[in-house]
């Protein structure tokens, strides 16, 4: 059994790990909550861009020569998956569940005897695949001096993914992000952006035509490089609040857990010194008696 | 009959402005200048840098964009931009600082024609600003 002293210790060493997640939790609520502002603000953005590609998409004449952002290169043999994680830990499972969808993805992928290529984005999701995939990761990128999620990040992922496509070294490309449903739940996304995924253009197809200035083809080769980074920007949005509300249930729990455990430990210190005073009563008691 | 419609500008953070009782829109769409009034076809088009004039009820507004795309429907404009700035809060030393911006992309030696003109076009449009 411990002594008295080490328990003493111990329950002052819990206590202060307590006050740090305490901290953290607060910390991360705070974020949260501008965190998700901002993904609420920046969706109509995004459904925008979305509706007016797929209006475009449903109205062009000539699918064969349509740019092949959206209609692919026509293979399907070397895929890049985009997988965009957090730069700091202490939340969670939120980057696990990230690289255990893409994990899934991989071995599916390469199951089909497909080429895969990587692309991470933030620090952890790089430290855990360059242990399985290193040698498929060809670029990995960090914003870690941003402090909010932003479009010019966004941009620059978007521009290397395109630069990537037009030298031809992928035919498909996905990105892996968690979307942020509520402070509990994260759900992590797999989501096809290159070509692009136009499939419930049925749904919201418009009745009335459109006038287009300059012609289709043109606003189309325009808009979907835009798309891409606008696409990454709202995953890196979703990203960004899932990651505050997946460290705030995190650290809720730890503190939780390190109260339960101060209790615990307190109990077992009083526990001990009675018996020590117990102890100390009889060795008295007896050695009285025994005069 | 009222002869408003409505205008929202949109850009990747937020709602940059939603204007409901707007006459007329002026927008520098990339084949020229464009002004939409009310039960203007739909249309959808895409900017190149300039001055976006919103006249309304209640008062004019001027804005500087250097790109994003226009879709007009339903008597609904919707403006997707990047990078707006109203040009009341734009003040010298921040053209200045989009002039010295533009000028430097502008002498890469790598720039391709279609981005070269853009940025000659933001370059005029900042110098006659000033």
């Amino acid at each position: 059994m411990a002594s008295l002293d080490d328990l003493k210790k111990r329950i002052a060493s819990v206590k202060s790990t307590q006050k740090i997640t305490k901290a953290m939790k607060m910390v991360a609520a705070a974020k949260l909550r501008r965190a998700q502002e901002s993904a609420e603000k920046g969706r109509p953005y995004s459904d925008k861009m979305n509706n007016v590609i797929l209006n475009l998409s449903s109205g062009i004449s000539d699918k064969e020569n349509a740019p092949k952002l959206l209609s692919g290169t026509g293979n399907d043999k070397v895929h890049l998956c985009v997988v965009m994680t957090s730069d700091r830990g202490l939340c969670g499972g939120f980057n696990s569940n990230i690289i255990k969808k893409a994990k899934s993805y991989f071995a599916k992928l390469s199951e089909e005897g497909k080429d895969l290529k990587i692309v991470t984005v933030g620090s952890k999701g790089n430290d855990q695949l360059k242990r399985f995939y290193g040698n498929k990761i060809i670029a990995n990128m960090s914003f870690k001096e941003s402090k909010n999620a932003n479009y010019f990040d966004a941009e620059k992922v978007g521009k290397m993914v395109i630069e990537k496509f037009e030298s031809e070294e992928f035919d498909v490309c996905t990105i892996f992000y968690n979307q942020f449903k509520n402070v509990i739940t994260q759900i992590p996304q797999a989501q096809q952006i290159i070509p692009l995924n136009t499939d419930n253009s049925e749904e919201n197809k418009s009745e009335d035509s459109y006038e287009f200035e300059p012609d289709e083809d043109e606003i189309l080769s325009n808009l979907l490089p835009k798309n891409i980074s606008t696409q990454i920007f709202k995953a890196m949005l979703e990203n960004s609040a899932s990651e505050q509300g997946s460290r705030m249930s995190a650290m809720d729990n730890a503190t939780r857990n390190a109260g339960e455990m101060v209790d615990k430990l307190t109990i077992e210190y009083n526990r001990s010194r009675q018996a020590a005073i117990t102890k100390e009563l009889i060795e008295i008691i007896s050695g009285a008696e025994s005069l | 009959m009222s002869e408003e419609f409505k205008v929202e500008i949109v850009n990747p953070e937020k709602s940059f402005l939603i204007k409901e009782d707007v006459f007329e829109v002026v927008v520098p769409a990339f084949e020229g200048e464009m002004g939409i009034l009310k039960d203007h076809i739909s249309i959808i088009s895409f900017l190149k840098p300039g001055i976006i004039k919103i006249l309304s009820k209640s008062g004019d507004e001027n804005y500087f964009v250097e790109d994003g795309i226009v879709e007009f429907k339903n008597n609904n404009l919707s403006i997707l931009t990047s990078s707006i700035f109203n040009l009341n809060d734009l003040d010298k030393s921040k053209q200045q600082d989009l002039l010295k911006q533009a000028e430097e992309e502008a002498n890469k030696p790598e720039i391709n024609d279609q981005s070269k003109y853009l940025v000659d076009q933001k370059i005029e449009v900042l110098r006659s600003l000033n």
